[in-house]
């Protein structure tokens, strides 16, 4: 359904005579299939938005090649324009006219005639439960309510693809929640969806395949299950206090371990293949050593390792 | 055809949150009403070398001046509008659209100047209590001429705008340009009063011709030739600002 390659875009920033040139986005390959939920993931500043700009046709790219539901991005923008739906980051409704109003018009934008503009309109509400406020101001809408007359405003010529810029950033968790619904439902339906986030556990819950950005360079893409997979089978962290370091160059290369860190709490993260078999050894070998341990957890990796280990740094603490 | 019903849906659009936000409205007006009761009484006796002896005489040397100015300078402010609404995102979300981008800009220009057109025409009605009075099809024609101003000034503000996108730095430009624009055609008093090198200079600017015209036709003169003078060049301004603005805002914006 989405399929691009090279996609390059850098601005001159900076003041007259003096500018210099920041590559935003350096060669972005990706592929979304139909009926996808793809997540874009990534720190703000990694590109997330300028890839999304460009896909949308409000930014002209500087290189590479893009195709979107079966129109080329640079030859038929027009076409591209009718078969996706955009809703940016924050959302555009006008404080002074209804939700109603929102969706006739943006129906209309989209050369939709007046009598089925008022049809469609009135599909959404239901749809997307907007009814009961639908001709009350957006003034005196929640957050929430407001993203979903956004979100209905995105679909309201009926595309094949949605494009999410940080759809649920500054909701409520149970508005968020709601949205995600939502989000599914399209899916359900037959929509492919892209969108971006920079919440690990918004890509993990909602998303079927999802590609890291940082930097402007894709890092890493997959399912998440994949992609934690290829992290590693299993996370194992010995709460080690003080014997950190000594610790790190005890497992440092024992067969077992794929990879080891420590975090700044020092505990050691070690990444195993099997922590059935991994834990046993683990602690043999910490006896062995006389390294005192307080606690010894094992999880799943998280996207969250998953960003740590592609990028070097976590998502978290941005 | 699109592009006309497109422009329409912008229209009517910008015109709803007008009628939304009475409030601009209102403090539209407040500036020229406040000149016309507070300043323009004074011109009885300031007109009179002009021949003005009535008060009535007077409103119909002032109040195409007045008008002259409330559409030259609330038309070149409506840049900073724009640029707002490309900050929240309002046009970004027509720009996803196939929506024709003429319209986009055309349909805000047209708008703007109906907003003005109707404070013009209050303005015009407050003005009579004081004496003025003017032949009607005379005064209709004049509004024409005052509405091209006003998309003149609107379409030259938008491309200003789109060269300039920082509020900040816009504000002293266009009030770099609208000032002396405004005071070399004489809105607030003819150039007949002028010495000669003034008038030498403002023959130059092309508002100087469109305000005699406006007030010719105010002042019960359809017949100068200022008039149609005044005409052919603001179609021409009005037609060159609009060819201006939708460039630039299709080449910046797309």
């Amino acid at each position: 359904m989405i399929e691009v390659s090279g996609l390059r875009k850098s601005f001159s920033v900076g003041k007259r005579g003096k500018t210099r040139e920041v590559d935003a986005v350096r060669g972005v390959d990706l592929s979304v299939g139909e009926g996808e939920v793809f997540g874009f993931l990534g720190p703000n500043g990694a590109g997330k938005t300028t890839t999304l700009r460009m896909l949308c046709t409000l930014l002209e790219p500087d290189g590479g090649t893009v195709t979107i539901a079966g129109a080329d991005l640079r030859r038929e923008p027009g076409l591209v324009r009718r078969r996706v739906g955009y809703v940016a980051q924050g959302g555009t409704t006008t404080d002074e006219v209804t939700g109603r109003e929102e969706l006739v018009l943006q129906a209309r934008m989209y050369g939709i005639g007046k009598a089925e503009a008022v049809e469609r309109t009135e599909q959404a509400l239901v749809a997307f439960e907007l009814a009961d406020f639908a001709d009350r101001l957006c003034r005196t809408y929640s957050g929430g309510q407001r993203r979903r007359v956004d979100i209905a405003m995105g679909i309201i010529h009926r595309p094949r693809v949605l494009f999410l810029d940080e759809p649920t950033t500054g909701l409520d968790p149970q508005s968020r929640a709601h949205l995600w619904d939502e989000v599914r439902r399209l899916r359900d339906e037959g929509m492919t969806v892209f969108l971006t986030t920079h919440y690990l556990d918004e890509a993990d819950a909602l998303c079927d395949r999802i590609a890291i950005i940082d930097h402007g360079e894709v890092v890493a893409g997959g399912t998440p299950a994949q992609l934690k997979h290829e992290v590693a089978g299993d996370v194992v962290t010995v709460g080690v206090n003080g014997s950190g370091p000594r610790a790190r160059e005890l497992f440092g290369d024992r067969p077992y371990v794929r990879k080891l860190d420590l975090d700044e709490r020092g505990g050691l993260r070690l990444y195993v293949d099997d922590a059935t078999t991994a834990m046993p050894q683990i602690m043999r070998a910490l006896d062995a050593d006389d390294i005192a341990f307080d606690t010894l957890e094992l999880h799943r990796p998280s996207l969250d390792d998953v960003f740590l280990i592609k990028t070097g740094r976590s998502l978290r603490d941005k | 055809m699109k592009f006309l019903r497109d422009t329409w849906l912008v229209y009517q659009r910008q015109m709803l949150l007008v009628l939304r936000t009475p409030a601009r409205l209102v403090i539209g007006f407040v500036q020229p009403i406040t000149y016309l009761v507070l300043f323009a009484p004074l011109l009885k006796t300031a007109l009179a070398p002009t021949g003005a002896t009535t008060y009535a005489e007077a409103y119909r040397v002032y109040v195409p001046g007045l008008l002259v100015v409330l559409v030259l300078l609330s038309g070149f402010f409506a840049g900073f509008g724009l640029l707002a609404e490309l900050r929240s995102g309002v046009i970004e979300r027509s720009r996803v659209t196939p929506v024709s981008r003429p319209a986009l800009i055309l349909g805000r220009a047209f708008s703007e100047v109906t907003t003005l057109m109707g404070q013009a025409v209050v303005i015009t009605v407050i003005a009579l209590p004081f004496g003025l009075s003017v032949n009607v099809g005379w005064l209709l024609l004049a509004y024409l001429m005052l509405a091209l101003m006003a998309l003149m000034a609107c379409a030259l503000s938008y491309a200003m705008a789109m060269l300039i996108p920082s509020p900040a730095a816009l504000g002293p430009i266009i009030n770099a340009v609208s000032q002396p624009l405004s005071l070399l055609s004489g809105v607030l008093l003819p150039l007949t009063l002028a010495p000669a090198w003034l008038v030498g200079i403002a023959e130059w600017n092309p508002i100087y011709w469109t305000t005699n015209g406006t007030r010719a036709l105010f002042t019960g003169s359809p017949g100068d030739p200022v008039v149609w003078q005044g005409m052919l060049i603001v179609i021409a301004l009005a037609a060159l600002s609009v060819f201006w603005a939708t460039r630039m805002f299709a080449r910046q914006i797309r």
